[in-house]
C-alpha cells in the first residue's frame, strides 16, 4: 500500500508545484506562431527572440538593475539595523522587550493599504517618491519585524560566555557584537538576509505607489504593467518573468534548508 | 560589567525609528485622515474635518459592501484549503525517502516566485484562446473555449486557485516544522498498542500539530486579507467588481481617484478586520505566541 501511495503523492506534489511555472518558462522559448497556436503547442522549438525583444524593446535590463539595487540595499541595511536590535533583545531582558517583539509581530500583520496613504505622504513630503532611498526606506521598515524576530532567535542560541570573555578582555559592547557575536551568528544572518532579499525582490504594492517613473521601477512593477492593451505580448512577459524568477530559483535550490529553517524560526511573514 | 548597564535603548533605537515613522505613525494617521475629506487632485480644498461621514458613506456604498463580502469569501475559501493542502504536503515531506531534499526545494518554488509573475502565469493559463485550461477541458474544440477571467462566476475562482497554488507550500513548511517536533517513540508506542495508521494520525499527529495548524491558518488568513497583486494583474477587480477585494478597492480610491479620506476609512476597516481575526486566533492558540516572544 505504502509503496503505491508514497510515489504517487510525491509525483502529484512535484507536478502541482512545478508544472504550471514550467509551462510559462517553455512559453518564453516559443516562436510567435507557436504562442498563438490553438490548441497550444506544449513543447517549443527553443527560440530566444522573446528574450532579445524583452531586453531591447521593453528595457528589461533597467528593471533588473533597479530591483537588484533596491533588494540589495534593503537587505544590507535592514540586517545591520536588525542585528543591533536583536542583540539587545536577546542579551538584555527588559520588562518591555516581550512587548516590543509583540509590537513587531503586530506591525508585520498590518495590511499594506492601512499604512500606504500616510507612507506615500511622508515620502512625498521628503521628496523621496521615485527614488531608490524612498523605496528602500519603506522596504526596511517592512523587513525589520521579520529580521529582528529571526535574529533574536539565533542570537539567543549563542553561548554568552564567549562574549563575556571578550568584554572582560576590554572589548566594548559594539566590538563584542561585531567581532564575536556576528561571526558566530553568520548562518543566522545569512538566513535572514536571503529571506529579506527574496521579499524585497518580489514586493509589488509599495513599489507600485512609490515608483511611478518607469526609469526607476522594479521588476514586479515592470512585469505587472507590461504594455499591451489588446494583444498581450505573452512571449516577452514570460521571458521577463523567467528572468525575474531565475535568481530566486537558484537561491531556493542552493539554500532550501536555510530558508525552511528561517521561515519556521521566524514564521512571521510569508 | 554587569548585564544591566548595557545601553540597550541605543541598539533598539534605529529599528524603533523605522517602525514608528513607517508603521505606527502611518496607522494613526490613517485613523485621523478617515475623519477628513482630503482629495489628492484638489489640494486647494485642504483637509476638512467631516466626522463620521466617510464611514457613513462606506456603509451605504454598495461596491464597498460587495468588496467586503468578496474579500471575506476569498479568505474563507483559500486559507483553510491552503492549510489542508499544506498538511498533505507536510505529511509527505515528513516521510524519509530518496529525493526528499529535491521535493522540498520544488515545493518552495511557488513560494519563491514573485506574486506578480505567478499572476501573469495564471492569467496566461486561464487565457481564453491560448490557455492550458481551455486546452485540457476542450482540446481542439475551440468553439467551446471559455474566458474564465472575464466570466463573473469564474473570475473569483481563478484568483483563489492562483493564491492556493502560490502559498500552500508556506503553510506546508510551518506544519512540517510542527510535525518534526513529534517524538518518534510516541508512534512506536501506539503501534505496539495496536493503533492503526489512521488512529495514530487522529490521536497523536493531529493534537500535537494543532498549534502549527492554527499558526499556519493565522498567517494565511492575515495574508489573504491583504490580497492585492493577484487581483491587480489578473482581473483589475473585474469583471463587474466580482474580484474587487478591499485592499484593491482602497488602493483605487486612494491612489486612483485620490480620495485619501475615504480610502483611509477603507484602510481602517481592513485593519480592524485583520486585528479582530488575529486576536481571535491568538486567543485560540492560548499564550503560545507570547511564550515564543519570551523565548525569542
Amino acid at each position: 500500500m505504502r509503496k503505491v501511495i508514497l510515489p504517487f503523492s510525491v509525483i502529484t506534489i512535484g507536478a502541482f508545484s512545478l508544472l504550471p511555472f514550467l509551462w510559462f518558462v517553455l512559453t518564453s522559448w516559443k516562436s510567435p506562431t507557436e504562442i498563438t497556436a490553438i490548441p497550444p503547442q506544449l513543447i517549443p522549438t527553443f527560440h530566444w527572440d522573446f528574450y532579445r525583444s524583452a531586453l531591447n524593446e521593453y528595457g528589461l535590463l533597467r528593471y533588473i538593475w533597479n530591483s537588484a539595487i533596491v533588494a540589495a540595499a534593503t537587505t544590507v541595511i535592514s540586517i545591520a539595523i536588525a542585528s543591533l536590535g536583536a542583540y539587545a533583545l536577546a542579551r538584555f531582558h527588559f520588562p518591555w522587550s516581550r512587548y516590543y517583539l509583540m509590537l513587531l509581530l503586530a506591525v508585520s500583520m498590518f495590511p499594506q493599504i492601512a499604512i500606504a496613504g500616510p507612507v506615500w505622504r511622508i515620502l512625498s513630503g521628503l521628496g523621496w517618491l521615485n527614488s531608490y532611498h524612498g523605496i528602500v526606506a519603506a522596504y526596511i521598515s517592512l523587513a525589520l519585524p521579520f529580521s529582528i524576530w529571526v535574529l533574536t532567535t539565533f542570537f539567543k542560541e549563542l553561548p554568552y560566555e564567549i562574549e563575556e570573555a571578550a568584554l572582560v578582555d576590554g572589548c566594548t559592547r559594539l566590538q563584542a557584537l561585531r567581532k564575536v557575536v556576528l561571526p558566530l551568528a553568520a548562518p543566522g544572518l545569512f538566513t535572514a538576509a536571503i529571506l529579506v532579499f527574496i521579499h524585497a525582490w518580489n514586493e509589488f504594492f509599495f513599489a507600485l505607489i512609490i515608483l511611478t517613473d518607469p526609469a526607476l521601477q522594479t521588476l514586479p512593477v515592470g512585469i505587472a504593467l507590461f504594455p499591451g492593451e489588446y494583444t498581450m505580448p505573452w512571449g516577452e512577459i514570460s521571458a521577463a518573468s523567467t528572468i525575474a524568477t531565475l535568481p530566486l530559483i537558484v537561491l531556493t535550490l542552493l539554500f532550501q534548508r536555510r530558508i525552511v529553517q528561517g521561515l519556521s524560526a521566524g514564521a512571521v511573514k510569508g | 560589567m554587569s548585564r544591566r548597564d548595557f545601553p540597550a535603548f541605543r541598539y533598539l533605537f534605529p529599528s524603533l525609528l523605522f517602525v514608528c515613522l513607517f508603521s505606527l505613525y502611518p496607522i494613526s494617521e490613517s485613523f485621523r485622515l478617515s475623519f477628513y475629506r482630503l482629495i489628492l487632485m484638489l489640494p486647494w480644498l485642504g483637509q476638512r474635518f467631516v466626522g463620521w461621514e466617510n464611514y457613513h458613506d462606506l456603509l451605504t456604498d454598495s461596491v464597498a459592501l460587495r468588496s467586503l463580502v468578496t474579500t471575506l469569501t476569498f479568505v474563507a475559501v483559500t486559507a483553510p484549503v491552503e492549510v489542508i493542502l499544506g498538511l498533505c504536503m507536510a505529511l509527505v515531506l515528513n516521510v524519509s525517502f530518496r529525493g526528499r531534499g529535491w521535493l522540498r526545494a520544488i515545493v518552495l518554488i511557488p513560494w519563491a516566485i514573485p506574486t506578480v509573475v505567478s499572476s501573469q502565469m495564471w492569467r496566461f493559463i486561464f487565457n481564453d484562446r491560448y490557455g492550458l485550461v481551455n486546452f485540457f477541458l476542450f482540446g481542439d474544440r475551440t468553439d467551446l473555449y471559455i474566458a474564465p477571467l472575464a466570466d463573473p462566476s469564474l473570475a473569483p475562482v481563478t484568483i483563489m486557485i492562483a493564491d492556493i497554488w502560490k502559498t500552500s507550500s508556506f503553510a506546508a513548511l510551518i506544519i512540517l516544522a510542527g510535525l518534526q517536533t513529534i517524538p518518534a517513540d510516541l508512534y512506536e508506542a501506539a503501534s505496539v498498542d495496536g493503533a492503526g495508521s489512521w488512529q495514530r494520525f487522529r490521536h497523536i499527529t493531529l493534537p500535537l500539530i494543532k498549534p502549527a495548524l492554527l499558526l499556519a491558518l493565522l498567517f494565511r488568513t492575515i495574508d489573504a486579507l491583504r490580497v492585492f497583486d493577484l487581483v491587480f494583474v489578473m482581473t483589475q477587480g473585474g469583471p463587474a467588481d466580482v474580484t474587487n477585494v478591499l485592499q484593491f478597492y482602497g488602493y483605487k480610491k486612494s491612489f486612483g481617484e485620490g480620495m485619501i479620506g475615504y480610502g483611509s476609512a477603507i484602510a481602517v476597516m481592513v485593519f480592524g478586520i485583520s486585528l479582530l481575526l488575529s486576536l481571535l486566533y491568538i486567543r485560540l492558540m492560548g499564550t503560545r505566541i507570547l511564550e515564543k516572544a519570551d523565548q525569542g
